[in-house]
C-alpha cells in the first residue's frame, strides 16, 4: 500500500467500501435502512463488491455464515440500525457459538443523538457485546479505515467469531484519512498459534503407548482450514487409530473411512459412545467437550488420559478436565505430532490395536442406525439414504440443516468426506438457519448442488428467504422432511413428559409445493415410498429453487439416544428400550 | 493409563487476586463485568484505573473466589477478550501486596467520640474532617483490617462507609 493511499480523504461511506476491498470481500449480505443509506449509495456507485439483498436481517447472518463456513473466508454482513441490528442478534449469537467468522457492520443514529432515543436507536454495542467476539462504535471516521481492518483480523484469528462495526450516520457522511490493513493491527490481540512442544512430546508418548487409544476431533480442525483436516488424516491412519467426529467436525475426516466411527454424542453411534467411553488415551482435537456429546459430565470417559489441542485456552478445563493440555492451531499442532510421530520412530502396540478393534468392530455389529424399512410409508431416514445414493460420488454437494429430528439424522445417514460441506447449527441450534445457510453457500458456489435438509416446522422461520433465492437465481433445494411435528419436542414429550403432545403438533401447514409456486420456484412432493427417487432425481435436474415436500412418518423418533443426564453407556437404541427407567430425576432438568 | 495428577482436582473454594491490563476505551469495563455476570461469576472487589496515560493502559483489579478449575476459567475467558493486554494471578505468582482505603464517617459525642478517636489512633487512620459531632476517617490497609475497624465503629455512631475496593501489585522488582 503506497503512501499516497494512506493519505487520500474518502468519505466514511468510501472508506467503509474501499476497506472492504482492501481485505478481498466480493459479497456482502445486508439489508438497508435509514442509518446506513449513505454507504448504500456508495454501494451503488461501485462495481467490486456485490450485494444480496435478503428478506430478514437474520438471515442475513446465517446467509453470512453459509458462506463463511462453505469458502474458509469471513462473511460480511450490512444492517441498518435498530430493529436492523436487534434482528441481527440470534444471527450473531449463532455464529459466535460455533465459532463463525463474521464482520457485520451496522448504521446507528448520528453520534450527537446518541442515548437520546432517537428514531431507531437502540444501544447496539451494549445488546451485542455478550454476542460477538468484540464490537466497536466508530465516533471518529479518521478511525473507521483501522477498525473495519482490525474486525476483520479479530473475527479470523484465534478462535473465529462475529465482530460488529456500529457506524453513525454523520461518520459515513464525514471526510477521513483511509489506512491500509498493514498499518491496522490491533494493539493487544495476539492468540498463540504454534504449541508448545514438550506438551506435544508428552501427547504423542501418552498416543503410542495407548493400548485403547480414540481420536475426538471437533470443528476447530474445520476452522483450521483443509489443510488441518488433511494432516488429521494422515495422521489417524499413520498410527491406526479410530476417529470419531462431532456435529460441527463432521467432514474433518472421511466419512468413508473404515477407521472413522461416526458422530458422537446424543444422537451419535452406539460405537463412537462406547469407544470413548471405554478409551485409554483421548486426543481431542478443536473440540470443546460439550454436554451433547459428554453426557454425564461425571461419568464421561472415565478411565482415560486426556490430551486436548485448541486454539482457545478457554476451552480447555472447561467442562472436563484434561491431563494434557496443547494451545495453538490444529494445523499447526498435527503437523507437530506427525514430525515427532515419525521421527521418535513412534508405532502403535499392534496387539492391543487388533483388540480394541475387534472389541469396536463388535460395537459396529449392533448397526445402531438401522430403522424399520417397511414399504408402507416414508421412514425419514430412509428418505435420506435414497438422497445419499443419488449425490454419492459428486464432492460439489453442500449439505445445510435446520433444527430437530432431520438435522440429527442428516447428521448420520448423509456422507461427509470433505470439510466445508457441512453447515449446521450446533451450539445454538437455530431453527430458520438453514435456507439462508444454503443461499451463503450458493452465492460462494454458483454451479453446486445445495440442499437445506428442513423440518416442516423450522422452514417457516426464515422462508421468506425463497424470495431472496429466486432474485439471485440461486438454486437452492429445500428437503423438508414433513412429519407435522415438532419432531425432537414431540420426541422429548414421548420420553420425558409421558406423552403428553403440548403444542408440537402443527394444525395449520402450508401446502409446501403451492407455497414454492407461489414464490416461482419449483414444488415436489412425495407420499409414497415409490415416489421417493423420483422426487429426488428431479430435485437434482431442475437448476432453480426447490421445495421438496417429504412426507414422512409422523411418529419417528431418533436413535441412538443418551437422555439427559446419562453416560455414553447409557444409549438407548430403539423405541423398544424402556424410557421410564432411563430418565434419572437429575437429568429431568437438562436441557 | 494415568498422567500427572491435576491441579484442577480441588473443589475447594480459593480467594485470588488477579490483575489485567487493558486498553482504556469506551466499554471495557462492561466487557470484564459482563463476563462475571453473564458466566456467574464471583466478584468480590473490583477496581480499575488508568495507570498510563501514553499507552492509553488501565489497570484493573479484581478479588473472585471459586475452585481452581473456575479460577482457571475466569484468568483464560478474561484472556481473550480482545483489549486485555495481561491477565496475572497474583494470588498464584509469589508475594503481593493488597491495599485497600476506606472512609468512615462516624458522628457523635461525648464518650464515644473520644473513643472512637482512640481507635482510630490505633488503627493509623487519619482524620480528614471534622465537625463538633462528627469525624471521617481515612484508613488504608488489608480488607479484614478495615473490616475490624469499621465493625467497632458500627459501635460508636458510624453514619457511612465508602470504600475503594482491592488494588494490589506484585512485590520486588517485577512486572506487575
Ligand atoms: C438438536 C441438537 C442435537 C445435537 N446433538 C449432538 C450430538 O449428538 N453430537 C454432537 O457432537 N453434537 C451435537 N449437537 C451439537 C452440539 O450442541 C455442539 O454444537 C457441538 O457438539 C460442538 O462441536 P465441537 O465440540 O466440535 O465444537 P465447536 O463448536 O465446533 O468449537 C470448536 C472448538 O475448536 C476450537 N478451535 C477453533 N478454531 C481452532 C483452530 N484453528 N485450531 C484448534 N482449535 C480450534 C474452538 O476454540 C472450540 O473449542 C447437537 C445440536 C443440536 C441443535
Ligand atoms: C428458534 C428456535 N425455537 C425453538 C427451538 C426448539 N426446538 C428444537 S427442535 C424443534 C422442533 C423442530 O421441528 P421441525 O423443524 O419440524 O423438525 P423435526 O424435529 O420435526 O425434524 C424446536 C421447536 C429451536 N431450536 N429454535
Ligand atoms: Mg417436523
Amino acid at each position: 500500500m503506497s503512501a499516497a493511499t494512506n493519505e487520500t480523504s474518502l468519505t466514511g461511506a468510501d472508506i467503509v467500501l474501499k476497506a472492504l476491498r482492501d481485505q478481498g470481500v466480493e459479497v456482502i449480505f445486508g439489508y438497508p435502512g435509514g442509518a446506513v443509506l449513505p454507504i448504500y449509495d456508495a454501494l451503488f456507485q461501485q462495481n467490486d463488491i456485490r450485494h444480496i439483498l435478503v428478506r430478514h436481517e437474520q438471515a442475513a447472518l446465517h446467509a453470512a455464515e453459509g458462506y463463511a463456513r462453505s469458502t474458509g473466508k469471513v462473511g460480511v454482513v450490512l444492517v441498518t440500525s435498530g430493529p436492523g441490528a436487534t434482528n441481527a442478534v440470534t444471527g450473531l449469537t449463532d455464529a459466535l457459538m460455533d465459532s463463525i467468522p463474521i464482520v457485520c457492520l451496522s448504521g446507528q443514529v448520528a453520534t450527537h443523538l446518541i442515548g437520546n432515543d432517537a428514531f431507531q436507536e437502540c444501544d447496539t454495542t451494549g445488546i451485542t457485546r455478550p454476542c460477538t467476539k468484540h464490537n466497536y462504535l466508530v465516533k471518529d471516521v479518521n478511525n473507521l479505515a483501522r477498525t473495519l481492518h482490525e474486525a476483520f483480523y479479530v473475527a479470523k484469528n484465534g478462535r473465529p467469531g462475529p465482530v460488529v462495526i456500529d457506524i453513525p450516520k454523520d461518520v459515513q457522511f464525514a471526510e477521513g484519512t483511509y489506512r491500509s490493513p498493514a498499518d491496522s493491527m490491533p494493539k493487544s490481540y495476539r492468540p498463540q498459534v504454534k504449541p508448545d512442544l514438550n506438551r506435544v512430546e508428552e501427547a504423542i508418548d501418552l498416543l503410542a503407548k495407548a493400548k485403547r487409544p480414540i481420536f475426538y476431533v471437533g470443528g476447530g480442525v474445520i476452522n483450521a482450514g483443509p489443510v488441518a483436516s488433511q494432516l488429521l488424516t494422515q495422521f489417524v491412519r499413520m498410527t491406526g487409530y479410530p476417529c470419531t467426529t462431532t456435529l460441527m467436525g463432521l467432514g474433518a475426516y472421511p466419512a468413508s473411512d473404515r477407521q472413522w466411527l461416526g458422530m458422537l454424542g446424543m444422537h451419535g453411534t452406539y460405537e463412537a459412545n462406547l469407544a470413548m467411553h471405554g478409551c485409554d488415551v483421548m486426543v481431542c482435537i478443536g473440540a470443546r467437550f460439550d454436554d451433547r456429546v459428554t453426557g454425564k459430565v461425571s461419568e464421561f470417559s472415565p478411565n482415560s488420559v486426556k490430551i486436548h489441542v485448541d486454539i482457545d485456552p478457554s476451552s480447555i478445563n472447561k467442562n472436563v478436565r484434561v491431563d494434557v493440555p496443547i494451545i495453538g492451531d490444529a494445523a499447526h499442532v498435527l503437523e507437530d505430532m506427525i514430525r515427532i510421530w515419525k521421527a521418535r520412530g513412534k508405532q502403535a502396540d499392534k496387539a492391543a490395536l487388533a483388540e480394541w478393534w475387534e472389541q469396536i468392530e463388535f460395537w459396529r455389529a449392533r448397526d445402531c442406525l438401522r430403522y424399520d424399512k417397511t414399504p408402507k410409508i416414508i421412514k425419514p431416514q430412509y428418505a435420506l439414504e435414497r438422497l445419499r445414493a443419488a449425490i454419492s460420488g459428486r464432492d460439489d454437494v453442500y449439505i445445510t440443516t435446520e433444527v430437530g429430528q432431520h438435522q440429527m439424522w442428516a447428521a448420520q445417514f448423509l456422507p461427509f468426506d470433505k470439510p466445508n460441506h457441512w453447515m449446521t447449527s450446533g451450539g445454538l441450534g437455530t431453527m430458520g438457519y438453514g435456507l439462508p445457510a444454503a443461499i451463503g453457500a450458493q452465492v460462494a458456489h454458483p454451479d453446486a448442488l445445495c440442499i437445506d435438509v428442513a423440518g416442516e416446522a423450522s422452514i417457516l422461520m426464515n422462508i421468506q428467504e425463497m424470495a431472496t433465492a429466486l432474485q439471485y437465481r440461486l438454486p437452492v433445494k429445500v428437503f423438508i422432511l414433513n412429519n407435522q411435528y415438532m419432531g425432537m419436542v414431540r420426541q422429548w414429550q414421548e420420553l420425558l413428559h409421558g406423552g403428553r403432545y403440548s403444542e408440537s403438533y402443527s394444525e395449520a401447514l402450508p401446502d409446501f409445493v403451492k407455497l414454492a409456486d407461489a414464490f416461482g420456484g419449483v414444488g415436489l412432493r412425495a407420499t409414497e415410498v415409490s415416489q421417493v427417487d423420483d422426487v429426488i432425481a428431479e430435485m437434482i435436474k431442475v437448476k432453480r429453487p426447490v421445495i421438496v415436500d417429504m412426507c414422512v412418518d409422523q411418529k419417528e423418533n431418533c436413535f441412538p439416544m443418551i437422555p439427559g443426564g446419562r453416560a455414553h453407556n447409557e444409549m438407548l437404541l430403539g423405541p423398544d428400550e424402556k424410557v421410564e427407567n432411563a430418565t434419572p430425576e437429575d437429568g429431568m432438568v437438562l436441557v | 493409563m494415568t498422567a500427572r495428577p491435576s491441579p484442577f482436582a480441588s473443589t475447594a473454594i480459593e480467594r485470588h487476586t488477579i490483575s489485567i491490563l487493558v486498553d482504556n476505551e469506551p466499554g471495557v469495563l462492561a466487557r470484564v463485568i459482563g463476563l462475571f455476570s453473564g458466566r456467574g461469576y464471583n466478584i468480590e472487589s473490583l477496581t480499575v484505573a488508568e495507570v498510563d496515560r501514553d499507552a492509553t493502559l488501565s489497570r484493573v483489579t479484581i478479588v473472585t473466589s471459586g475452585t481452581p478449575m473456575i479460577i482457571e476459567q475466569i484468568k483464560a475467558q478474561l484472556g481473550r477478550l480482545v483489549p486485555v493486554h495481561r491477565v496475572h494471578d497474583l494470588t498464584l505468582e509469589g508475594p503481593f501486596v493488597e491495599r485497600e482505603t476506606a472512609l468512615v464517617k462516624v458522628a457523635g459525642t461525648g464518650e464515644k467520640r473520644v473513643e472512637a478517636l482512640r481507635l482510630a489512633d490505633v488503627f493509623k487512620a487519619r482524620v480528614v474532617d471534622a465537625t463538633i459531632t462528627s469525624f471521617v476517617f481515612e484508613i488504608t490497609g488489608q480488607g479484614e483490617e478495615l473490616d475490624r475497624f469499621i465493625g467497632l465503629m458500627a459501635e460508636l455512631g458510624l453514619v457511612g462507609v465508602s470504600r475503594t475496593g482491592v488494588v494490589a501489585m506484585s512485590r520486588g522488582p517485577g512486572g506487575i
